[in-house]
């Protein structure tokens, strides 16, 4: 099956001082795809994703999106592509409610020369929000209150819910679950599963080999700033995965 | 195999939809408390002076002294929400004055056009020295305490290099006698208070209502995350910084037309009167949380106190005191909440909101 995949990284190089956080890595997700991103830590992961969702400059290397070789200068320019990343730290305004931070960035105006005048149409951005947040089966109890004083589960929800709804391309879910308890994270791997059903092209980072091996369709690893094994997901197992991540299976290409 | 559970569809989904929550941001905890203190200074007055203090003629002598304030605390609320301060809007205020006051001598006469480009040339000053604050803040991140401190010296030094110290008291008859000390027409309403209330409608729609409000929000809850999503913080900031300092130069030639004089000296605390102001009305110095209308009753608290006091008889330097315990107690109610917003929903905080802010339908 030779598909354009919808995200695609060539020999990413990047460098802080002498630490060479990516080392000509390779990456690709195809759309309707989950691609598990694993690796120990410091292995380059989170300046993969940053790379990729216009978050870091690059020292060399190439990215392609649809096929197509683009530079991501910023993240509204990942944005536009249709490329959405939920960060480990939830990126939220914590005195702002569920809706503002929903559309932040990207508020639905009011028609004619209200909208002009910077005027918003709050009653659309809460109807869509709850639309959202209901799409995803997540509980979020209130959408006018901050989401500051709101579980870390409800922000997760309300950020991957962010991230879900305005990614048509790909979308990196940054350790997703790392906080949340047993029903929120099958929820979490739920959504992960529904949005990938839409056609989107989902990147999923995690340190839990059970969740990567659960919902993933291909797990990349990588070590040491370089991607060093692509393996199906239905066909590894545990130990592999941690004997690729680890170097103790070095050499091991599938 | 997805075998989420159905989405619990509560009765509560459509009242959320349905609450409006303008009214939940308009009055907020701290702004509303704090209107009830000043509820009770002005009736413990009322009570010790029925005959004087509780008269229109008393009330409207207040409303006009905090009325240049008031223009100051709009600018300063949009900074402060931004967890950023401004300290130059006094000395702003000072030099977009003398330079009107220089521009106007010029012009020579004492009618409509000559104050109409003094106008243009103070708020136009005070622009420029808000844009100052805001480039140097947003794009050479230099810390807003020590750019403004800065622009704070610059300012009055240089107003003081253009006036060689001297106070200028030549000011257009016209801007006087209608800005300065004229009623709005048919009514017994100081003219100085309409537009300074005016100004205070217009920001505070801006502030809770619009695009530019709800970013300045953002910056201030989290500047990172803002810059995330597309908000362009630069820009928002040095917009922000242009406001107070524009209208600081509004205040600047509201001044001049009420005293007649530049009044060079006069504006050391001015600053700090506002920062106070704001930051009683319930605007966190931490960004994130503020509104206009706290910032309007937090204006005044020190200044009903003032008159009172001197009305009863007490020394009026008990005033100082007084707003100095009121602003202390303002950032300790802050603190609290702030605490309580950091370790989750408390029942007590949820129970105190639904108290004070589910009055709206």
């Amino acid at each position: 099956m030779t598909t354009i995949p919808v995200l695609e990284a060539r020999g990413l190089t990047r460098s802080f001082g002498n630490v060479r956080a990516l080392d000509g890595a390779d990456f690709d997700v195809n759309a309707g795809e989950v691609v598990a991103l694993i690796g120990d830590n410091g292995a380059g992961k989170s300046t993969l994703v940053k790379a990729l969702s216009g978050n870091l400059a690059l020292d060399s290397g190439q990215i392609l999106f649809a096929g197509g070789e683009v530079e991501l200068t910023s993240p509204t320019h990942a944005s536009r592509l249709g490329i959405e990343t939920v960060y480990q730290d939830l990126a939220l305004a914590p005195h702002l409610n569920a809706a503002q931070n929903m559309f932040l960035g990207r508020e639905i105006s009011k028609p004619g020369l209200q909208g002009r005048l910077g005027f918003m149409d709050n009653r659309a951005m809460r109807l869509k929000s709850r639309e959202a947040f209901d799409e995803l089966g997540a509980t979020v109890r209130s959408l006018s209150d901050p989401v500051g004083s709101m579980s870390g589960g409800q922000k997760q929800a309300i950020a991957i819910a962010r991230a879900v709804a305005w990614a048509k391309g790909v979308i990196f879910l940054d350790e997703p679950t790392a906080a949340l308890g047993v029903v929120q994270t099958r929820n979490v791997l739920d959504t992960i599963r529904r949005v990938r059903d839409k056609g989107v092209g989902v990147v999923f980072i995690s340190h839990s080999m059970p969740h990567v091996i659960d919902v993933a369709d291909r797990v990349q690893v990588l070590r040491l700033g370089r991607r060093v094994a692509t393996y199906e997901a239905k066909k590894t197992t545990v130990e592999e995965l941690v004997g690729a991540m680890t170097g103790a299976l070095d050499g091991a290409q599938s | 195999m997805t075998t989420t559970e159905a989405t619990p569809r509560t009765a509560g989904t459509a009242s959320i939809l349905t609450r409006t929550y303008s009214f939940h941001q308009v009055l907020r905890v701290q702004s509303f408390q704090i209107l009830l203190v000043l509820l009770v200074i002005f009736l413990i007055f009322a009570a010790m002076a029925p005959d004087v203090f509780p008269t229109w003629g008393n009330v409207r002598q207040i409303i006009q002294n905090v009325s240049i304030l008031g223009v100051l605390g709009i600018g300063m609320t949009f900074v402060i929400v931004t967890s950023g301060i401004d300290l130059s809007v006094g000395s702003n205020l000072v030099f977009s004055g003398v330079v009107a006051a220089k521009v106007m001598q010029a012009v020579g006469d004492a009618g409509w056009g000559t104050a109409l480009v003094g106008i243009f040339v103070s708020v136009g000053c005070g622009l420029a020295w808000g844009l100052l604050n805001g480039i140097l803040i947003a794009k050479a991140k230099v810390p807003p305490l020590i750019v403004t401190l800065g622009t704070l010296g610059g300012a009055l030094g240089l107003a003081q290099v253009i006036t060689g110290g001297v106070d200028i008291r030549e000011v257009p008859a016209v801007l006087q006698d209608t800005i300065g000390y004229g009623n709005v027409p048919g009514t017994t309403l100081p003219t100085i208070s309409l537009i300074a209330m005016l100004l205070i409608l217009v920001f505070g729609v801006v502030l809770h209502r619009t695009k530019f409000g709800l970013y300045t929000f953002a910056v201030g809850s989290n500047e990172e995350s803002a810059r995330r999503v597309g908000v362009k913080v630069d820009r928002q900031l040095i917009s922000i910084y242009a406001l107070s300092g524009g209208l600081a130069g509004v205040a600047g030639i509201l001044s001049l037309s009420q005293y007649g004089t530049t009044a060079i000296a006069g504006q050391s605390a001015t600053n700090l009167n506002v920062i106070a102001a704001v930051v009683i009305g319930g605007t966190s110095l931490f960004g994130g949380v503020g509104t206009i209308f706290g910032t309007v009753v937090g204006l005044f608290i020190p200044a009903v106190l003032q008159n009172g006091f001197v009305i009863v008889g007490v020394q009026p330097f008990w005033q100082q005191v007084a707003v100095g315990a009121v602003l202390v107690a303002a950032v300790y109610v802050d603190q609290r909440r702030r605490a309580a917003a950091a370790r989750g929903h408390s029942t007590k905080e949820e129970g105190k909101k639904r108290l004070f802010t589910r009055r709206s339908s």
